[in-house]
């Protein structure tokens, strides 16, 4: 286990003639040790280039990687003492589940009686002791899936477990166990976890801190509250939440921000560069429909199951709305929400919220 | 139920015309060849499993047999882990794996007697390149006289012309394995080799049970090469079932021995054929 | 109109579809909701004529087209993989079907200018497809398909290989993609969020029979058995083994509720008792909630609301709970949940009766 530093960071594949032939633009982080971290972001984000700069499968153009205080940069995977779970599953077909389990550990030599210990304590972590002497050809994807991800827990001293979209291959209802065992398995073994998706749900269920990315560099890295409550940037307010917040073209004028006929006081903000775009971010959870506030013009109601959600117009604007299964629009329905739920943004880059009273 | 499409037997049709005359009608000659007997003039007598039963008993058949199972032994337990190796090693990419699969292409696409002569006149003594560099060296090496020579020859020919088959086979399922298996597997610790053992050789097992199958059945009928490199010889060290078989059927026209020894010879081929599929693929069906 | 009669296939003695009536209408939107394996790739084949039903017989329009192949049929289909022709621009990806049936020029080009639009392509018609995103790939996919105005349009699982993000925003669009072409639309995936996006009707599939098949939001609020309740359930349902007897519902030998109005007619004796996380709540919402202690075993912390596993006896449930819930583990915690929304099946799986919801929100807003 360690505690893992991205000092200074930068990618490029081939020669970079110019910023923008870096692939990793500019990553500077340290994960402390026992964590669980995700890296969030669309495709082409860069997440898979810092997941195989942390592996060791890529050698950084600029900058280096420590765990704890040792230099990993020049060392190669298998010397960096890591554990890795890919997108497909990675099973040696010709062995028994014991067996793949113990590969890791009798490749590194470790004692006969510590192996089979080891071995027995993973394979009831992840359920499949009843299988243990049977082959791994033939299982179901889940199943296959698990043997990777306990032979990537089987070896007691690594120094962290990365993870690379493990729950691909999943079937829905199979990936909220096997989420909430992994998140489990993160409590009990206290190992330093990095888990690399697209899917918002994921990264933010199964982490402590989520590093958002977005074309190269790490947008916010924060808990889970504080990227849906305060989003930095608002490419983290539209990725993530479903769906996304709502960002709102303003003016900002004396503390107030200008909408159609509404004037919303702003609390204290960071100046706003000259002629930087000014929006204003609503999560649709966070918006009240009823018979105060300003004047909203109802376009459709989604039905999706667990909760609707209102498609309208403020003030020409689109707009999204969460509500509660059984929830029904007022006639004449108006917004309303409290200062808390406002963020404001300029050029992009949150510079304050609503005025607090 | 209706016919799904009364036109697809149409265009079956003549593969299976053609598998009749080319297969069936001649291999129901070879039958009735054995067990009748002819003496010219178109006149056949019943001889029921008599030419079988000569056969069975014939030492020269036995002895036929045995060189024809320890040629073909001898060059799947050289050729199919050569053919490994050199696809293990061989480039993954680039303008060198263009270069490696042309160059290995090469002897693939010699025809069989050319390839025999090719060898028989390299190996000479007299004109030979490889015959006129051992005398050079001092290397006693006459494949004319010597039987051990003459087996070597052969041995190393075969290997010449089919081992980059092999590889090929066994290249191509390489390539079929993903990436995240070699870093999972380095990321484990594995040593090279555990890498071949669970990785690459389970992943090459259905190719290369392509690769025993031909290359078996292929050394086991080998014909025209030792057959323009020695004739059989030196007497009938090299005179292998195939040889054996033309030698008494049209050296000497014993028309029923040589259909039942056909028959015979088949029947080998195809168990031998069917032993080795079940061994390989026994896995598979737990 | 498609129909299924009593289609079934079996391929060397393995059932993969059993016998199975089906009815779609013209300019429907039909998602096929199921596990992987469940048969929903085997149904579309049989809906296309890529293989013929081993008994039972397809219908199209009245007419029976049980024996015609694939090629004789007006048929479109998007895959999970992003189907292109790689060396043709996107412009001629989406016009290659129309050059096919030898339209004219000025038609093919007024066609593929209306679905690129309808599909945001527009500016990346010049493009090959391989220069494009994952998302873009797949939409050039879908307006080929679109465009070709065939009657049967099937998608097997089109958005499984794309980005969280991209396949919120094509499940917004493709409904109404598809609301404005006059096909059948067919759409496979195993997530039933994304039935429930899609609306329409579904079609719950499991292990080759058809469970249930109706309006989406009937399917999800009205499960005909616990298979269907099951399979439509994400997160999934959690589970009360009880007991009716005469007006009182027990778990184990204590009575725990009264029996709520919509299963009296529920007979006495066992009965399993299902319903949503989401309805188990951190506080009572009305007097007629149900207190039901539970022991945490681990909170998730997703953003905007908490998923809370929790423990009751044997059983292991789940409560989905608006906003930020740092709960430790073994805290001892009670779940409310109104009565009226309980699921209730026999031994058998069937419902009794399906939890009680108003009639207005059973009708999809928009």
């Amino acid at each position: 286990m360690a505690r893992i530093t991205l000092d200074h960071v930068r990618h490029a594949y081939g020669t970079p003639r110019q910023e923008s032939d870096y692939a990793l633009k500019e990553v500077h982080a340290v994960w402390s040790d026992g964590g669980a971290y995700a890296l969030l972001g669309p495709s082409g984000c860069g997440k898979t280039t810092l997941l195989n700069i942390i592996s060791g499968l890529l050698r950084p153009s600029e900058g280096r990687i420590l765990f704890d205080d040792q230099d990993m940069t020049d060392l190669p995977t298998g010397k960096r003492n890591i554990a890795q779970v890919f997108q497909f599953p990675v099973v040696y077909d010709g062995m028994t589940l014991r067996e793949n389990i113990a590969f890791p550990l009798r490749n590194r030599g470790f004692p006969r009686a510590e192996t089979e210990a080891r071995v027995a304590e993973i394979l009831r972590l992840i359920d499949l002791e009843g299988m243990a002497d049977r082959r791994a050809r033939g299982l179901t994807a889940d199943q296959k899936q698990k043997i990777s991800l306990g032979r990537g827990l089987a070896r007691p001293d690594v120094n962290a477990i990365l993870f690379d979209e493990p729950l691909t291959v999943i079937d829905p209802q199979m990936k909220w166990r096997l989420r909430a065992e992994l998140k489990a398995l993160h409590r009990r073994s206290g190992f330093t976890m990095v888990y690399v998706t697209h899917d918002q749900t994921e990264a933010l269920t199964f982490a402590d801190r989520v590093a958002v990315m977005h074309d190269g560099r790490i947008v916010q890295m924060g808990t889970p509250e504080e990227l849906f409550l305060r989003p930095e940037h608002s490419f983290v307010g539209y990725f993530i939440g479903s769906p996304g917040m709502n960002l709102l073209p303003v003016r900002v004028e004396g503390g107030e921000a200008i909408l159609g006929e509404a004037r919303i006081p702003l609390g204290p903000h960071a100046e706003i560069p000259p002629g930087a775009r000014t929006e204003i971010g609503l999560r649709p959870e966070m918006l009240r429909v009823g018979r105060e506030g300003w004047p909203l013009v109802p376009l459709r109601l989604e039905d999706v199951g667990r909760r609707k959600i209102l498609r309208a117009e403020l003030y020409g604007h689109p707009l999204a709305v969460a509500l509660g299964e059984d929830a029904e629009i007022p006639a004449d329905p108006r917004l309303d929400f409290a200062p808390e739920a406002l963020n404001l943004y300029a050029g992009g880059w949150r510079i304050g919220g609503g005025r607090i009273p | 139920m209706k016919p799904w499409n009364n036109k697809a037997w149409l265009l079956v049709l003549p593969t299976l015309v053609l598998v009749a005359f080319s297969a069936v009608i001649p291999l129901m000659t070879v039958v009735n060849y054995s067990v009748q007997d002819t003496f010219g003039g178109n006149r056949f007598f019943w001889a029921g499993t008599e030419w079988y039963e000569q056969i069975l008993n014939s030492d020269r058949f036995w002895a036929a047999l045995w060189r024809s199972l320890l040629f073909s032994g001898i060059i799947l337990a050289i050729e199919i882990p050569l053919g490994v190796f050199i696809a293990l090693h061989m480039p993954r990419k680039g303008v060198w794996l263009s270069v490696c699969l042309v160059l290995m292409a090469l002897p693939l696409l010699i025809p069989w007697n050319v390839v025999g002569t090719i060898w028989q006149v390299f190996g000479r003594v007299d004109i030979g390149l490889l015959g006129r560099a051992m005398a050079e060296l001092g290397v006693n090496y006459n494949y004319v006289n010597n039987v051990g020579d003459a087996w070597v020859t052969l041995v190393v020919m075969d290997v010449w012309h089919w081992t980059s088959l092999v590889a090929l086979l066994a290249y191509a399922g390489l390539v079929s394995i993903p990436d995240a298996y070699y870093q999972a597997a380095e990321i484990d610790g594995a040593s090279r080799w555990a890498v071949f053992r669970h990785i690459q050789l389970p992943k090459m097992k259905r190719v290369l049970l392509i690769a025993v199958l031909l290359r078996f059945m292929d050394s086991f009928m080998i014909y025209t090469e030792p057959f323009v490199v020695t004739g059989g010889g030196p007497g009938n060290a090299t005179t292998f079932l195939s040889i054996d078989l033309v030698k008494m059927a049209l050296g000497q026209f014993d028309l029923g021995p040589a259909a039942a020894m056909s028959i015979i010879y088949f029947l080998i081929i195809l168990l031998l054929s069917w032993v080795f599929y079940a061994v390989m693929t026994r896995h598979d069906q737990e | 109109m498609l129909e299924l009669r009593e289609a079934a296939r079996t391929v060397g003695g393995e059932t993969h579809i059993h016998p199975l009536s089906l009815k779609l209408e013209r300019g429907s939107l039909n998602v096929l909701l199921g596990a992987a394996l469940s048969g929903k790739t085997s149904l579309m084949r049989l809906m296309a004529g890529l293989d013929r039903p081993t008994s039972g017989s397809v219908w199209f329009d009245g007419k029976d087209v049980t024996g015609v192949p694939v090629r004789k049929r007006d048929i479109a289909m998007v895959y999970q993989q992003f189907v292109n022709y790689p060396a043709m621009s996107v412009y001629d990806n989406i016009a290659s079907p129309l050059k096919l049936q030898g339209r004219p020029r000025a038609e093919i080009e007024a066609e593929v200018r209306k679905a690129a639009d309808l599909l945001r392509l527009t500016p990346y018609l010049s493009r090959k497809p391989l220069e494009l995103s994952g998302g873009q790939q797949q939409r050039t996919a879908i307006a080929r398909a679109v465009v070709k105005g065939a009657d049967l349009v099937l998608l097997d699982e089109p958005l499984a290989n794309l980005d969280y993000k991209l396949r919120e925003e094509l499940r917004e669009e493709l409904p109404k993609i598809f609301a404005a072409s006059g096909a059948i639309f067919v759409y496979a995936t195993t997530e039933p969020a994304e039935a429930l996006l899609l609306g329409g009707a579904t079609a719950v599939l499991h292990e080759g029979r058809l469970a249930q098949f109706g309006p989406t939001m009937e399917v999800w609020r009205r499960p005909r058995d616990l298979t269907v309740a099951r399979a439509f359930a994400d997160p999934p349902l959690n589970m009360l083994e009880a007991r009716k007897e005469g007006g009182l519902l027990l778990e184990g030998e204590a009575a725990f509720s009264p029996v709520p109005p919509h299963l009296s007619a529920a007979p006495d004796g066992p009965c399993r008792l299902a319903f949503h996380p989401h309805h188990l709540t951190l506080a009572p919402k009305g007097p007629q909630d149900l207190r039901l202690e539970t022991t945490v075993d681990l909170a998730e912390i997703a953003g905007s609301e908490t998923f809370i596993h929790v423990e009751r006896g044997l059983q292991r449930w789940a409560l989905l709970a608006p906003g930020v819930h740092e709960i430790a583990p073994g805290t001892p915690l009670a779940g409310f949940l109104d009565p009226a929304r309980l699921m209730a099946f026999d031994a058998q799986g069937r419902a009794v009766a399906a939890a009680e919801t108003s009639a207005q929100s059973l009708v999809r807003g928009g």
